[in-house]
């Protein structure tokens, strides 16, 4: 018996095969999952992320605190409803979650983290807040849809009246608030799409109304053979506290620039990046037949040994593809031991697909 | 609620048997079975020709879940498995009594059908597990 979002009724009634997910109890299909994987590269279909905690940061000090508080730089967001990607360090430079924090106005910005984290980010975004003039209200009032894939806009516009021109207008990572909708242009499955942030009560109405308008309902299944499709991370599988961003491919989402910027795992980072990162997060594609999966063994010729992170079955490529963790100097070919044969795998730069289109 | 028919055999271990008219047993594996993994990806049939022992594994289904043996519910020699798994294993998902069946055996040993479940018997297996 677990956490329950405000929709766990409707996903019942919908037929939905439910599990534990972090403490929740959450969707993992409502009967293929391959088909409503396929529903998001093609058409539509939608997610209840719920689980995950939005909270609102505000006062004078937003900026500075946020700025001090991510490994990625909120000044960067110049216009209202900007939104970035960013890991939260602690003090070795290991990953506490990682987020998108959207820029609302001078003194308030939101952020939204993972769901089996939601307890330990409070207490630490709570904990940080102390020296900055700032507050952090989590907004346990409201609840989360994802609406992803080519006419995912197109068909959710529809529910939102006369505020679906501004809606449609919301360039990619800009988020707005529409009436009692916050309806941001940001995702986790590669395709275009909204996540929207509405009240709880509206919440069970609202996916109902997409479900007739076309949307299908899509479980965390699809979800994660998405977001790995997409090459994005796992908080959990990816990385987590024990690593930093440079060795779970997340360089790139580290703003060293300004070099006056402090931010907790700061040092940390610059001394990792100083000796040389020991490690990388690769993506792998499996040349035969076969599941790749989180854990299993990767083994270099003359280099070393690694470690599957995420691995699935793509549904899109017809192949299985993953993230492993490898030593610095692996190069295209590696091996991996799944059950105890070794099968060939090759290194790719993912993503794997982009816009319903594969790229490996 | 899983479709368990009456006119099958069943092991603890979620496959189902069906003695057919000419003394073949086909086996596949349970409605149960194949909600429970998920969409399956691969799967492996053993050959035409293969000699399978009861409590052995004799083929092998994988989802992007979770890969799992599949045992054989008698022993004998595999007279047929079914080829079009390679292309469409979604049909142990779509059809699992059906065209999704896995393999056929000529048995060797009469009295270890006796020993598989009834439908009821596996009901109750299944209903427990919930």
């Amino acid at each position: 018996m677990g956490l329950k979002t405000p929709l766990y009724q409707t996903h019942l009634a919908a037929g939905a095969r439910m599990v534990d997910f972090g403490g929740w109890d959450m969707p993992v299909n409502y009967g293929s999952q391959i088909e409503e994987h396929h529903a998001v590269r093609r058409d539509a279909g939608m997610f209840d992320v719920s689980h995950m905690l939005i909270a609102d940061v505000q006062g004078k000090q937003a900026r500075d605190y946020l700025r001090y508080l991510l490994a990625n730089d909120v000044a960067k967001l110049k216009d209202a409803g900007k939104a970035l990607y960013s890991c939260m360090l602690n003090e070795r430079g290991g990953v506490v979650d990682d987020l998108i924090a959207y820029r609302l106005s001078d003194e308030q910005y939101r952020v939204v983290v993972n769901a089996g984290t939601r307890d330990k980010d409070v207490a630490w975004l709570q904990q940080h807040a102390q020296g900055f003039s700032v507050e952090v209200h989590p907004r346990t009032d409201l609840a989360m849809l994802a609406v992803q894939g080519p006419n995912a806009r197109a068909k959710a516009a529809g529910l939102l009246g006369a505020n679906a021109p501004s809606a449609l207008a919301l360039s990619a990572f800009f988020g707005c608030q529409l009436g009692a909708h916050f309806v941001a242009r940001t995702g986790y499955t590669g395709e275009d799409g909204w996540e929207i942030m509405l009240p709880v009560a509206a919440a069970a109405a609202f996916w109902s109304a997409l479900r007739a308008a076309g949307v299908a309902a899509c479980g965390l299944g699809a979800r994660d053979t998405l977001r790995l499709e997409a090459g994005m991370n796992l908080y959990g599988n990816d990385m987590d506290e024990q690593r930093t961003p440079l060795e779970s491919g997340l360089s790139w989402t580290v703003a060293f620039e300004p070099a006056d910027r402090n931010f907790i795992g700061r040092a940390a980072l610059q001394a990792q990046r100083a000796a040389g990162v020991a490690s990388k997060l690769v993506g792998l594609v499996l040349e035969e037949r076969g599941v790749l999966r989180s854990h299993q063994k990767v083994l270099v010729d003359g280099i070393g040994e690694g470690e599957l992170t995420s691995g699935t079955f793509s549904p899109t490529l017809q192949r299985s593809i993953g993230f492993a963790r490898v030593p610095a100097a692996t190069g295209e070919r590696v091996a991996v031991d799944i059950r105890g044969k070794l099968l060939a795998a090759r290194v790719v730069k993912y993503p794997f697909v982009r816009n319903g289109q594969a790229l490996i | 609620m899983s479709a368990i028919p009456n006119d099958l055999k069943y092991l603890e271990s979620h496959e189902w048997a069906r003695l057919e008219s000419d003394g073949s047993v086909t086996v596949g594996i349970s409605d149960h079975a194949q909600s429970a993994l998920g969409d399956l990806v691969f799967v492996e049939v053993p050959p035409v020709g293969k000699t399978l022992e009861r409590g052995l594994a004799a083929a092998v289904v994988e989802s992007v879940k979770a890969a799992s043996d599949v045992y054989t519910p008698v022993s004998g020699k595999v007279i047929a498995s079914n080829d079009s798994l390679g292309a469409t294993p979604e049909l142990v998902n779509q059809d699992p009594y059906g065209q999704g069946w896995l393999f056929k055996i000529r048995p060797t040993n009469t009295a270890e059908l006796a020993a598989l479940l009834d439908a009821q018997a596996y009901g109750k297996i299944v209903a427990e597990q919930h």
